[in-house]
């Protein structure tokens, strides 16, 4: 391979900080992911108690409105895009070619664009904050308020941009694994062979490549109003529709929920029947239940528009669509039930956060239920009620389901055991701190508080919930803290895993803990849907290394986070711009040459001379 | 080249290549693209407070520019079938047309963007058409460029005998890229320019635009 077209050699070494930076593993990039995920959760954690230490007394002066504006917005805008959704990620990208017995993804170094995309789109995100304040225009956005007009801080900016950048990175994210799950399967793996986990990571895909576009434009359309003075969103001088970014906000952000979700019911689905020692009940029935929520998510949008005055006829088939999810939604949690029914329950940490997943998220889809009623909604549109609800699902659903995969997991990740005893302690500590703080929220809504106020008054009556709330909050922080001792005193002496601590039925439990790079020796062959359960010799051992050797693995590469490097830059231009013209234009060019020499280099990489050799030695 | 397919020793399990998959995933999605630019466009039809609208849309020129544009695809099939039968100089000499042909497309939208500015002081700035409309058709020529950068890269990989009948996937996969960015020109000719044109209010279906009379046609 004379033809190195590269300034930058093929890396080989996949040591130290350069080997993180260049791997193409799927298992290192869903460790990053993760990693990246609980870092941003603890930093939305804090924006978060920092809301809660000023909403516990009435008249507070801990924070300001416009502070409290900026908090509100970073830590939705952090939790939605830098935490559930890259928590999911890390689950993707280690477990799914683990799951349906493949090597790696489809497209390598494509997924290590999409981690670099992602994490430099969250910084420049954050980087906001040193250059001007923290956005504060919600993490919706709405424009026309978010046009310059009325937001003239260019941490707007920041906000589209960041958003931007860690979208594409999802939507590539999004086509590696439907192409990777339809086509990666190890032989006799049948899509209905598949675990659920795998399952809703294809649904999910699904969903990003479908959703995001129309958030892509909405977010280019409003960049193009704030540099370039186009009129999408300029009602006052140009007759633009208000409710135009509503629309393409929300057809995004409602498969969007369901992103967040899916993963968590999927993890729960392959939790469940591990603790349960019998089978996924009505399997068929899951997968597709999962497949209509999906579908029929791409048609509620407007159930987030109730009172933005559609007209009757819009509100009501609206209405009768987010209902209907309901039924979808209802045959998963009977069918989790049914597993459960009759089953040898161990009650293990991941059990108990499946278990926590189920009844909370429950009670997130009642009240789902009751503001898909438009007069309900009316009234709540706006409250603390629909905080509750939420946080009902998304922390009683996606993040309960998250920490089960987590405990879950985690021996497999790393080779070692959590402890038990840490790990039900945090259940119960977060189980009770989560009530605490989002069931009062409930009665707080119908009482009138609206959400986003900064502050209220002693005469509203609303001081004693609050400051309950903000305890609960506290103590969701300490389970927290518990987690991060389980997993350090893991690091330190947890006990070894081995290849199948939990006695489960799926493939990822085939291969040693944590698992080579190659993940499996041999690719093995699937002909069942519970390949541990049904066949006895697939559990004891691995089968040895063919005669010549490691599998032959994707060499790392530096392209991915070049490419990702000028893409940011671009971004990082037109921030410039802003300020001095010659300068952006400058960086624009520069980081846009970056981008296409790497796109360019991508495609003409020649594989690593060293692994040349090793290819050539084999044959 | 051989890591686009992931892990080489693997066959997919649909038997399609990974690849193609990804192309079609990818064009799946940017339906989604062109659906949000276009429906836009049409939400925000006949809402303009001021300035020139649909009435300005030439169809003689356009008619002549989406000819080219059509031709160009089935040039494209030619390259293809060239490469797949092993015959680089029907291949080449066919991609090559794609790329002239797209570039004469691209050619007519920058002589259409230039009389709207010019004679009918149309920007992206000036009302609501003149945004939905250049952003979508500027979006659409971004994509006819990017075709044509990536043949023309393909076409000079081939000198370098980096393209040949053996990897005349890739070819077929800039192809499928290609046809649909010419689908979604077919969409806009009829969604945006034809009823466009033909619905706009208050306009008599005699009536010229300037830049029809400018190049003597029509």
């Amino acid at each position: 391979m004379a033809a190195n077209i590269g300034i930058l050699k093929r890396p080989v070494s996949t040591e130290g900080v350069w080997g993180w930076i260049t791997t193409v593993d799927h298992k290192r990039i869903g460790i990053l992911y993760g990693v990246s995920a609980f870092i941003f959760f603890l930093i939305g954690g804090i924006e978060a108690l920092l809301m809660r230490v000023q909403l516990a007394q009435p008249d507070s002066t801990f924070v300001d409105a416009g502070t409290f504006n900026a908090l509100f917005t970073m830590h939705g805008t952090t939790m939605v895009f830098m935490v559930v959704m890259p928590a999911g990620a890390a689950f993707f990208n280690f477990l799914v070619p683990l799951m349906i017995g493949a090597r790696d993804v489809a497209f390598p170094r494509l997924n290590a664009l999409s981690y670099w995309l992602f994490i430099f789109g969250a910084i420049l995100m954050n980087f906001s904050f040193f250059k001007a304040a923290f956005p504060d225009v919600g993490w919706f956005g709405y424009a026309p308020l978010t046009t310059s007009e009325y937001t003239l801080s260019s941490s707007t900016d920041y906000w589209v941009l960041g958003l931007q950048i860690m979208g594409i990175g999802t939507t590539a994210a999004g086509f590696n694994f439907v192409i990777t799950i339809l086509n990666m399967r190890a032989p006799g793996m049948t899509l209905m062979r598949m675990p659920l986990f795998p399952w809703m990571t294809l649904i999910v895909s699904f969903l990003i490549i479908f959703a995001f576009p129309p958030l892509t434009i909405a977010l280019t359309l409003l960049l193009f109003d704030r540099f370039f003075g186009t009129n999408f969103f300029d009602t006052a001088g140009a007759g633009a529709d208000p409710l135009l970014w509503q629309h393409l906000f929300w057809i995004f952000g409602h498969p969007e929920v369901y992103i967040l979700i899916l993963p968590a019911m999927g993890i729960v689905s392959d939790v469940l029947p591990t603790f349960s020692r019998k089978p996924l009940f009505g399997y068929t029935t899951v997968v597709f239940a999962g497949a209509v929520i999906a579908f029929l998510g791409f048609g509620v949008w407007a159930h987030h528009m109730f009172t933005t005055g559609l007209g009757a006829w819009a509100t009501a088939a609206f209405a009768g669509a987010t209902m209907a999810i309901g039924v979808p939604t209802g045959v998963k949690v009977f069918n989790w039930l049914a597993t459960m029914w009759g089953g040898s329950l161990q009650f293990k940490t991941p059990m108990l956060f499946a278990l926590g997943f189920i009844s909370m998220f429950m009670l997130g889809g009642l009240s789902g239920v009751m503001h898909a009623a438009v007069p309900v909604d009316t009234q709540q549109q706006d409250t603390y009620f629909i905080v509750a609800h939420f946080h009902y699902v998304l922390f009683g659903g996606s993040i309960f389901g998250l920490t089960a995969g987590i405990y879950y997991w985690f021996p497999k990740m790393t080779g070692r055991m959590l402890s038990e005893r840490i790990g039900k302690l945090h259940f119960w500590v977060m189980f009770i701190g989560f009530n605490m703080t989002f069931m009062p929220m409930h009665i707080l809504g119908v009482l009138g508080m609206p959400r986003r106020v900064y502050t209220y008054s002693v005469e509203q009556n609303w001081a004693g919930l609050n400051l309950f709330v903000s305890v609960g909050a506290f103590i969701i922080a300490l389970s927290i803290l518990l987690l991060i001792i389980n997993i350090v005193r893991s690091a330190r002496k947890g006990e070894a895993a081995g290849m199948n601590p939990w006695a489960a039925a799926t493939l990822e439990w085939a291969i040693p803990s944590p698992p080579p790079h190659y993940n499996f020796a041999v690719i093995p062959t699937v002909r069942s849907q519970h390949p541990l359960w049904d066949e006895e010799a697939n559990a004891v051992e691995p089968p040895p290394l063919p005669a010549h050797g490691e599998p032959h693995m994707p060499d790392p590469s530096y392209w991915p986070i070049v490419v990702a490097f000028g893409v940011t830059m671009v971004a990082g231009g037109l921030l410039i711009w802003q300020a001095t013209t010659w300068v952006g234009l400058f960086v624009i060019a520069v980081s846009g040459f970056i981008g296409i020499r790497g796109i360019y280099g991508w495609v003409f990489e020649p594989v690593a001379e060293e692994s040349a050799e090793r290819v050539h030695a084999h044959h | 080249m051989q890591y686009l397919s992931g892990i080489d020793d693997h066959r997919t399990s649909t038997g399609l290549d990974n690849r193609k998959m990804l192309m079609w995933a990818f064009l799946g999605s940017d339906v989604m693209f062109f659906g949000t630019l276009i429906g836009t466009h049409l939400i925000y039809r006949n809402r303009n407070l001021s300035g020139p609208q649909e009435e300005i849309l030439s169809i003689p020129i356009t008619t002549i520019s989406t000819f080219v544009l059509l031709m160009s695809s089935l040039a494209m099939v030619l390259a293809l079938a060239g490469i797949q039968r092993g015959n680089m100089g029907q291949f080449r000499f066919w991609t090559a047309i794609v790329c002239i042909f797209g570039s004469i497309f691209i050619g007519f939208q920058m002589f259409e963007f230039t009389e709207f500015a010019v004679h009918y002081g149309l920007t992206p700035r000036t009302n609501l058409f003149g945004s939905t409309f250049l952003v979508m058709t500027g979006f659409h020529g971004t994509h006819v460029a990017v075709g044509i950068l990536w043949l023309w890269s393909i076409l000079f990989a081939s000198y370098k005998g980096k393209i040949h009948q053996g990897n005349s996937l890739q070819v077929e996969i800039a192809g499928l890229y290609w046809h649909f960015v010419d689908i979604v020109w077919i969409v806009i000719f009829g969604v945006v320019y034809l009823i466009g044109a033909y619905g706009a209010e208050g306009r008599a279906l005699e009536e010229v635009p300037h830049a029809a009379r400018a190049v003597g046609i029509g």
